[in-house]
């Protein structure tokens, strides 16, 4: 009985991939604990968001691909309409407009287009595979960047950096020709005069004091000194765990949200870092492994794109931390405070689960 | 066939996908590559120079408030002043169960329900990591009993605040002002001028007065700390600080003894005094009653006080000189006059046979002098003195509204004073067209027959009325009001004076000013309507009287039926300035509901002149009158609450 009640619940679980989730999930809540000060109260927050977000993984990974594919256009669709809600009644904080009110709950749009935008192209590719010509890629490119244009003017930077990242690894893998890449590179390099005149003044500063933090030590420059001295100062063995002076000095600021790394770096030190590379390069490696072994277009574009995204999460907030990517708000995957990038991801997590358990089930 | 092509088909994309994943893999790897390289670097290379950093980086930088400057009445008495006081602070964010931890303070000092209530709002108000008073004014021995049990209380600690003080207590609270806890809207206000960061560390801020509009000088430059902190979190040793600058002080024109004597004067009875002196502006004597105590707003106005104070009857709260408006009723009568001669009409030995009414071409309605019968043969000089309506009703037909209101503009009524204190009302100048535009009807002759006497629409404030009566005392030249003389700086004591201004010059001629000031002065000789007033004065005054009906009684249809029928008496109203060859102190009292103005507001002036002319104080005050306790001024605006 209980074991048939355990097959059910593990049915559709990679269990490679949840074994090196748990674990990244158990170093996170180390983290957290030390972080926050020893505050209970941020755990038992952490853990509630970590049910929901794991129940949204199990779902997920229930629902068989093609069900996937069937609901990727309306997500879209309805990801867009909020994201235009957003626009014209969002709440106002901060000086974003990020969260709209929907009567009984606060929503962030941008979340849910994390998980539409892949799938919505996943969909178009595969869609258009018998066929595929050069304008089929300038239409998905438009489908692309609707939604990052509308998340660029929140203003929320990092979202649409990740969201834009997601929509190119589509693109990539689905086939964009490499002279197209290259062509698109330069013209990339030859417009970032027009990207950064279109930037808000504080996000040109962080990209200017990242090269010279040391221009505006107590204002804008202050996160990315702090963070590199405890980075550095944890040195090989670290200083131990709940032992990190920068940390638990109040030194280093959003130190639970998108610094939490330089906590763990410095009470872990070289080895906890390499260790904690190695569980992402892990996770990273299954989820590729599992877009190769997909069985169709929708769910090799859509496993590979989950994958690649997660891949940039954590390599843009290490970089920012550490000191060689500008300072964009983007979270640690799995580690950082906050409950809707947890959803989110596991999420895909889940979708990724579900490409590799109902496989047998689509061949025959 | 087609299912072997599309075999081959997927085959041929799952290889051709195959190889994007990998390059895409090599990509995460050379990036991985890079940040296990920039770690390397970080964590071994560099670990000696970012651990000492980590070392010498326990430093934090702490705010040092400066000393708020003093207010200094013009004799250099102290009106307000700081001292320090042990606070017992707690910060929410490092205390586990606030509510236990207050209980727990309770055993050891005195935390009252208040305090509590106190503590709660603010720390709704608050960040948690803030540290929030519990309780102020802590004794030497409640102090010494929380520092041996300080260990404790995590989170809880003892703090030596600078306090406001006011040590006059009521004593002249509607110009001096109070300073209150900085609210939301402060905070704006700050941000926007840009002083945001000047307040950091500061928890009060000027909220009326004289202590909201030297706000800037008073407030002084924000200095700040480098201290070492332990792992605690507590400051070891101080490595370097930028000294803050002390606000500057502040010297009033007021003098307090006069302030205080005029005050008194005034007993009971609900009114205002404002004491110009007509050559520079200054403003001597500035007074608004009833008063209140400003230092109950220093810490935060408890409920009920704020209730007693905000809905008494009395409506202490108000800055009547400056806020309350009335109408000037006679006393409006030499400025009147003054239109009518510039104007070339009813110069002496012009005359009128006065029936004791005037009725209006083709009318034979009856406007009604005070006194039945008439006062006989009547010209300016008399119409003055005795105070003849019949005489300015004509003048102000004669004259038009249009051209009556343009020359009393001149005196500065129905517009601000530009006085050194926010809040100032325009009290109003009635025309024609404000009357179209206000009530979009048109204007009746009538109503220009009553301007005439200070009637009807016109309101003034009892700050405009002082400020009138010192231009006319000073020859037609408007010198700014003010109530500061000085602004001193605290560390090096050189004084800056606040420049007198002229602001206005009204051209009279000498002729005219001479019959208006004479006939003023006759006000206060036998037959005069203030004769008693000057009774054995060594110095020659000028004065008006003034009575003022009340109207508006709607408004206060909601208080009792028999206070409603005290408070119906008339205003009384005084204006006068002395010595009357050459002025020093001009003046305008009223007292609401006092009858009539030479009697009830006419004595009050006469004290205040006496003690600023001769320093001759007046005799004890008369035991407190009992009869008068009733309405405020009726067109008085809603004040609104200050308090946080």
């Amino acid at each position: 009985m209980i074991s048939n009640l355990f097959k059910y619940v593990t049915k559709h679980v990679d269990s490679f991939l949840m074994g090196c989730l748990v674990m990244t999930l158990v170093v996170g809540f180390a983290v957290l604990y030390s972080a926050s000060g020893q505050d209970m109260d941020r755990i038992f927050s952490q853990s509630v968001n970590l049910i929901v977000a794991l129940a949204f993984m199990w779902i997920a990974a229930n629902i068989p691909p093609q069900h996937l594919e069937r609901i990727a256009l309306p997500l879209y669709a309805l990801g867009l309409l909020l994201l235009v809600g957003v626009a014209l009644f969002g709440e106002l904080s901060h000086g974003a407009r990020r969260w709209l009110h929907l009567g009984v709950a606060k929503i962030q749009p941008s979340e849910l287009m994390k998980i539409a935008v892949p799938m919505m192209l996943a969909w178009y590719f595969s869609k258009r595979e018998e066929s595929l010509r050069f304008p089929d890629y300038l239409i998905a490119a438009l489908l692309l960047a609707i939604p990052v244009v509308l998340i660029v003017k929140q203003p929320d930077l990092g979202t649409a950096l990740l969201i834009a990242a997601s929509g190119f690894y589509v693109l990539f893998l689905a086939g964009l020709s490499w002279k197209l890449l290259v062509g698109g590179g330069v013209l990339a390099g030859a417009s970032l005069p027009i990207f950064w005149s279109m930037l808000h003044d504080y996000q040109r500063k962080r990209i200017e004091i990242l090269f010279d933090p040391y221009q505006d030590p107590l204002g804008a420059g202050y996160h990315t000194i702090q963070a590199t001295i405890a980075l550095g100062s944890g040195g090989i063995g670290g200083k131990g765990w709940l032992r990190g002076t920068q940390s638990q000095l109040d030194f280093l600021p959003e130190r639970t949200t998108d610094f939490i790394f330089a906590v763990f770096g410095e009470e872990f030190g070289l080895v906890g870092n390499l260790l904690l590379l190695t569980l992402f390069t892990l996770i990273i490696a299954r989820g590729l492994v599992i877009a190769s072994q997909a069985q169709n277009t929708f769910s090799r574009l859509l496993a590979g794109s989950v994958t690649l995204t997660f891949f940039t999460y954590v390599f843009v907030n290490m970089g920012m931390v550490s000191g060689i990517l500008p300072v964009v708000g983007v979270p640690l995957p799995l580690i950082s405070y906050g409950g809707t990038s947890l959803v989110t991801l596991l999420l895909g997590f889940g979708i990724l689960m579900s490409i590799q358990t109902h496989k047998k089930l689509v061949t025959t | 066939m087609r299912s072997r092509s599309e075999l081959k088909n997927y085959q041929h994309e799952q290889h051709y996908f195959r190889i994007r994943l990998a390059v895409a893999a090599l990509i995460v790897l050379v990036c991985f590559g890079i940040l296990a390289a920039r770690l390397f670097f970080l964590q071994t290379v560099m670990y000696e120079h970012y651990q000492t950093m980590a070392e010498n980086n326990r430093i934090s930088v702490v705010p040092i408030v400066p000393n708020r400057g003093l207010i200094l009445d013009r004799n250099g008495v102290v009106m307000a002043h700081n001292f320090f006081v042990y606070t017992l602070e707690l910060t929410p964010g490092k205390v586990d169960d606030v509510d236990a931890t207050i209980d727990e303070i309770g055993k050891l000092v005195e935390v009252s329900a208040l305090d509590r209530k106190r503590f709660k709002k603010l720390q709704a108000q608050s960040h948690s990591f803030e540290s929030i008073p519990l309780r102020t004014h802590l004794s030497e021995v409640e102090a010494a009993r929380f520092a041996v049990n300080r260990y404790r209380f995590p989170g809880v600690e003892i703090k030596s605040r600078l306090f406001r003080h006011y040590p006059e207590n009521s004593l002249g609270s509607h110009f001096i002002g109070y300073i209150g806890r900085i609210n939301d809207r402060d905070l704006e206000a700050l941000e926007k001028s840009g002083d945001l960061s000047n307040y950091k560390g500061s928890d009060h801020i000027g909220k009326s007065g004289v202590e909201q509009y030297y706000e800037r000088s008073l407030h002084g430059v924000t200095g700040s700390q480098q201290v070492e902190i332990d792992a605690d979190g507590h400051a070891v040793r101080v490595l370097s600080s930028t000294a803050p600058i002390a606000g500057d002080n502040i010297i009033l024109t007021i003098d307090s003894k006069l302030q205080r004597i005029a005050e008194d004067a005034f007993g009971d009875r609900r009114g205002a005094l404002v004491a110009i002196n007509p050559s520079n502006g200054e403003v001597l004597a500035y007074v608004s009653k009833p008063t209140f105590d400003p230092n109950l707003f220093v810490d935060g106005i408890d409920t009920e006080s704020w209730k007693a104070l905000n809905e008494s009857i009395d409506r202490p709260l108000i800055n009547r000189p400056i806020r309350g408006i009335y109408p000037p009723g006679s006393t409006f009568k030499p400025f009147v006059a003054l239109a009518g001669l510039n104007a070339g009409k009813r110069e002496p030995p012009y005359s009128i046979p006065d029936p004791g009414y005037y009725t209006l071409p083709g009318s034979t309605h009856r406007y009604r002098d005070w006194k039945p019968g008439g006062h006989g043969r009547v010209d300016m000089r008399k119409a003055i003195a005795v105070s003849c309506d019949t005489f300015f009703y004509g003048l102000a037909v004669d004259l038009g509204i249009d051209k009556l209101a343009a020359y009393l503009g001149h005196f500065g009524f129905g517009k601000k004073t530009g006085i050194d204190i926010h809040g100032e009302v325009d009290g109003l100048l009635p025309t024609p067209e404000w009357k179209a535009r206000r009530w979009k009807q048109k204007w009746y002759p009538g109503e220009t027959v009553i301007v005439g006497i200070g009637q009807g629409y016109t309101l003034v404030t009892p700050l405009q009325l002082a400020q009138a009566t010192a231009m006319l005392a000073n020859n037609g030249i408007a010198m700014r009001p003010h109530v500061v003389s000085a602004i001193q700086e605290t560390t090096t004591g050189v004084s800056k004076p606040i420049p007198t201004t002229v602001m206005d010059k009204v051209a009279i001629k000498p002729e005219h000013l001479d019959i208006v000031k004479q006939a003023m002065h006759d006000v206060t000789l036998p037959g005069g309507t203030a004769a008693s007033v000057s009774a054995g004065s060594p110095y020659a005054i000028a004065a008006k009287t003034g009575t003022a009906q009340v109207i508006g009684i709607k408004q206060n249809e909601k208080y009792n039926e028999k206070n409603v029928d005290e408070r119906h008496r008339d205003h009384a109203l005084f204006i006068a300035f002395a010595p009357l060859d050459d002025p020093k102190i001009a003046l305008a009292v009223i007292v609401e509901n006092g009858g009539h103005g030479g009697s009830a507001a006419g004595p009050i002036a006469r004290k205040v002149m006496d003690y600023y002319l001769l320093g001759k104080e007046p005799e004890p005050p008369p035991p407190p009158k009992t009869t008068d306790k009733e309405t405020p001024p009726q067109q008085a605006p809603e004040e609104e609450p200050l308090n946080d």
